[in-house]
């Protein structure tokens, strides 16, 4: 039985989850969208992070054994890419499903319906090859999200189709848009033990790896089965007052962002953090306690969700925004951040003949701006400085930041790390253990949210 | 938000002074009463009521349309008239009320200004408001031109220009509109009850000092400059409601007990606070909850002092009637520089013990918001205190984001607590 700390951030479009170990190391680290739902978003995260810290005792058991110890790596990334790979094969399916049952339900008449029904069988057939070379052991998925990856390529796949077939792009688009929410709101961890077994299996048929398939199938059950003991959990995040803890058990993220940057990096002593719908200019002192912050007003002008509205815009996933931006020759000047007005000045730029990556590298330049006037409010950028949050894993964003920081204070060390996003949750989950007032031993994660509705709590329980 | 809001004898006293002035204005077209208009920083109501005028403060009806949620209708209308978004909401509010009839803040109608008394203390809007107004109802307008204390300090040739203009400007105008001469005595009197009022006023702003502080110096505190700061200084009942306060507060402290909100007594007080700009008042009672769920008394504010430091040692004084006025316009809290401005503050942090410093800043205020950022800065270099910054507005409910303050205020007092544990 492992004891852990659990931290859980829920953020405006993405949750995420931290396990620490009673040696406030990181055990495991679980994301997820949480557009549709605070209370499935909080779960699915946990669980998420819960089979990533069995992956992670996984490595270690595998680590110590005498006869596989050396192939442990590459066993492990092939173990992972085949269960994300199972699992996004199962979405996959189920969002297949979900688009029929809208297609249905629209009752369109035939031939459409039928000519819908191909065009389905078509793109979804791509999008599952697509998936086994997205994640192949080696290639990495450009996005943690369903959402995100299926996007784009539904998309793509999409248009590829009605080149072929009379089928209306916008009725395709409509079934995804309507699909797509169902999907989020389901939790596929119940079938964690099935996936595991995908991945064993294809694993094990490796060469490299068959002589051994016995003791990892061993290795593999033992730690699926393992329980974990909560001692404590603290939320925090843009939703953290749906969560049904008491008082102690939930804190502001501005001071979970500052202890997480800390434990990350000890010697930061600025922060910023740019999430889905507030920025935050952080100051901590040497011991990660926060001195002083500024954040943006109501309006998110600058904020993660404007980078979403200008994907939707473009018709990509989010994730393919920064890239592009990158390859820009020729920024285009962008003052304004508005969230509201992104679509109708994106629109006025290209009709003017702008090319869509300067567009790009404008808008990235205009957030990190809006950023710098935050973190000058807030007392300046001291090193060293540490970028948090969803955006943070923007190229074009961080090398944007980069340069305008050191333009403005001076060449220093910049801390952006993969584990980023995570940082308010490992600061929840590290209150969690320092401070652990409020124990929720063996919390359901059913139990998570406050008035969950009644769909999603049978979807929770199934 | 469904308790019962508690009441005390001074709040009752209070109301009823209300209620009785709006009536008296009610009737002003039938009585023949003559009315002035004129704003709460650096006014002269002593002046006023020595001609038996009738004060009317436009910026004290925009703030109770804020807190009786009308403010959002009267700035959409003035808005509708061709009022921009971003300029100061008092005088949109004020604008739109007068468009949908001039109901004040007990339901009786206005009367229209006989005088528009512009005495220009520190807000720079002041002067185009009246110009508005001045359109609107055609009456006369007299201006007190008030030089900015831009040495932080009142000199002697100041003094004697506001003075000069009282006895040369403003009371020619004042005999002009009431048909009557100035009466020195009673204008005497008048200062003298201003001066023991304002005695009792400054007791129960220093009673704040003791632990726990038996009032809330800010959202408290708006209610307690009531009063003082309009159309009752130098009147008997308004020495009468001070009296009534200060016996209050007396037995508060006698009790060792904590100040009325609307949520009951303020019981636990973990956090002492000193406030710097107004309160959004559209959102009053949510605003004081936040504070108040979290155990946080507020020592001491500046917005209470908009219209008189008296705990700075200012008097009306009956032996000087025109320096003693000047000397007031002059010495408002909106009329003092930066530097002077942070002075006050620090000093507040240092006599009333306070854990931190918090900023209200106001969207549609400039002239109260400019600089403020670098006062919190300064004041934390010096009094070595965490300061706070939120932003909302005084009356366009537009501009308050619950979600946002609470997230900004309660991320401030986790801070303040983190930083208690480690300390």
């Amino acid at each position: 039985m492992d004891c852990c700390y659990i931290g859980i951030d829920l953020g405006s479009t993405t949750t995420k989850a931290v396990f620490l170990d009673e040696h406030e190391r990181i055990m495991g680290r679980g994301i997820t969208n949480s557009r549709s739902n605070y209370a499935l978003a909080c779960q699915v995260a946990r669980e998420e992070a819960e089979i990533n810290a069995r992956f992670g005792l996984l490595r270690k058991k595998l680590e110590a054994s005498t006869s596989i110890g050396a192939l442990a790596e590459p066993l492990m990334a092939v173990l992972a890419c085949n269960y994300a790979l199972a699992q996004h094969l199962e979405q996959l399916k189920a969002l297949h499903a979900e688009c029929q049952e809208v297609a249905h339900a629209h009752a369109l008449p035939q031939p459409e319906l039928a000519n819908v029904g191909l065009a389905l069988d078509r793109i979804f057939s791509a999008l599952a090859t697509q998936a086994e070379l997205d994640f192949h052991p080696g290639s990495t998925a450009a996005s943690d999200f369903f959402r995100d990856l299926a996007t784009s390529q539904y998309l793509k796949q999409a248009t590829a189709v009605t080149r072929e077939l009379p089928v209306s792009f916008d009725r395709l688009v409509g079934l995804f848009d309507a699909a797509i929410i169902r999907v989020e709101n389901h939790s596929f961890a119940g079938l964690y033990r099935e996936y595991l077994e995908f991945a064993t299996a294809r694993a094990t048929a490796d060469a490299r790896f068959a002589p051994f398939a016995a003791e990892i199938a061993a290795a593999v059950k033992e730690t699926a089965e393992l329980r974990f003991t909560v001692l404590n959990i603290v939320g925090t995040g843009y939703g953290r007052l749906t969560l049904p803890f008491a008082r102690e058990q939930i804190r502001s993220e501005i001071l979970c962002h500052g202890l997480g940057a800390h434990y990350m990096f000890p010697d930061t002593r600025t922060v910023l953090d740019i999430g889905g719908q507030d920025t935050k200019a952080i100051q901590v002192d040497g011991d990660g306690i926060v001195t002083g912050f500024q954040m943006n007003d109501r309006c998110a002008a600058g904020c993660g969700r404007y980078l979403g509205y200008i994907a939707d815009e473009m018709s990509i996933g989010v994730h393919e925004l920064g890239p592009l931006a990158l390859q820009s020759k020729k920024p285009v000047k962008i003052n304004s951040t508005c969230t509201v007005f992104a679509g109708a000045e994106l629109r006025e730029l290209m009709s003017l003949g702008e090319k869509r990556e300067d567009i790009l590298a404008g808008l990235h330049r205009a957030i990190v701006l809006r950023a710098m006037s935050l973190l000058a409010r807030s007392g300046g950028v001291d090193s060293e400085f540490t970028f948090t949050g969803g955006v943070a894993r923007n190229q074009a964003v961080t090398s944007s930041l980069e340069k305008l920081v050191f333009e403005n204070y001076g060449k220093m060390k910049i801390n952006i790390s993969t584990d980023s996003i995570f940082t308010g949750a490992v600061g929840a989950a590290l209150f969690a253990k320092r401070d652990p007032k409020g124990v929720m031993a063996d919390l359901e994660v059913s139990q998570l949210a406050k008035n969950p509705d009644c769909g999603i709590a049978a979807t929770c329980s199934a | 938000m469904n308790a019962e809001v508690q009441k005390e004898e001074s709040m009752v006293l209070q109301k009823k002074m209300i209620g009785e002035h709006f009536e008296t204005l009610s009737k002003a077209g039938e009585s023949g009463r003559k009315v002035v208009y004129t704003f709460v920083p650096g006014n002269l109501n002593e002046l006023i009521l020595a001609f038996d005028l009738l004060p009317v403060h436009p910026e004290v009806n925009a703030l109770q349309s804020g807190m009786r949620k009308l403010s959002g209708d009267y700035i959409q209308e003035a808005e509708k008239q061709g009022h921009s978004e971003d300029v100061c909401t008092y005088v949109k509010c004020d604008i739109g009320m007068l468009k949908k009839g001039n109901i004040g803040p007990t339901g009786e109608k206005l009367p229209p200004p006989d005088l528009l008394l512009l005495s220009y203390t520190g807000c720079f809007t002041f002067m185009k408001w009246f110009e508005l107004l001045k359109q609107e109802y055609g009456c006369p307008v007299v201006m007190l031109q008030v030089p900015y204390q831009a040495e932080g300090k009142i000199t002697a040739s100041q003094r004697e220009f506001v003075a000069r203009q009282l006895r040369d400007v403003v009371v020619p105008a004042l005999e002009q509109v009431s048909g009557k001469k100035l009466d020195e005595d009673r204008l005497k009197e008048l200062l003298a009850s201003s001066a023991r009022a304002e005695d009792d006023l400054v007791y129960v702003w220093e009673s704040a000092k003791h632990k726990p502080s038996p009032i809330d110096a800010y959202f408290g505190g708006v209610y307690y400059i009531g009063p003082i700061f309009t159309a009752f200084r130098g009147l008997p009942s308004c020495e009468a409601y001070y009296r009534e306060l200060r016996r209050e507060v007396d037995y508060r402290i006698a009790h060792g007990m904590g100040p009325t909100t609307p949520e009951g007594e303020l019981r636990q007080q973990k956090y002492r606070i000193v406030v710097e700009g107004p309160p959004n008042w559209t959102s009053f009672r949510d605003f004081w909850k936040i504070f108040h769920d979290e155990g946080v008394v507020m020592v001491a504010s500046t917005y209470t002092k908009v219209g008189g430091l008296y705990e700075q040692g200012f008097r009306h004084d009956p032996a000087r009637p025109f320096e003693t006025l000047a000397e007031y316009c002059l010495g408002c809290y909106t009329n003092r520089n930066l530097p002077a401005r942070v002075d006050i503050i620090a000093k507040y942090v240092e006599e009333y013990e306070a854990d931190g410093i918090l900023f209200n800043s106001i969207k549609s205020c400039n002239s109260f918001s400019a600089g403020q950022l670098m006062m919190l800065r300064e004041l934390e270099k010096r009094t070595g205190k965490a300061g706070a910054f939120i932003e909302s507005d005084l009356v366009d409910p537009r501009y308050f984001s619950a979600a946002n303050i609470k997230n900004r205020l309660e991320s401030y007092f986790q801070m303040l607590e983190a930083k208690r544990q480690a300390a």
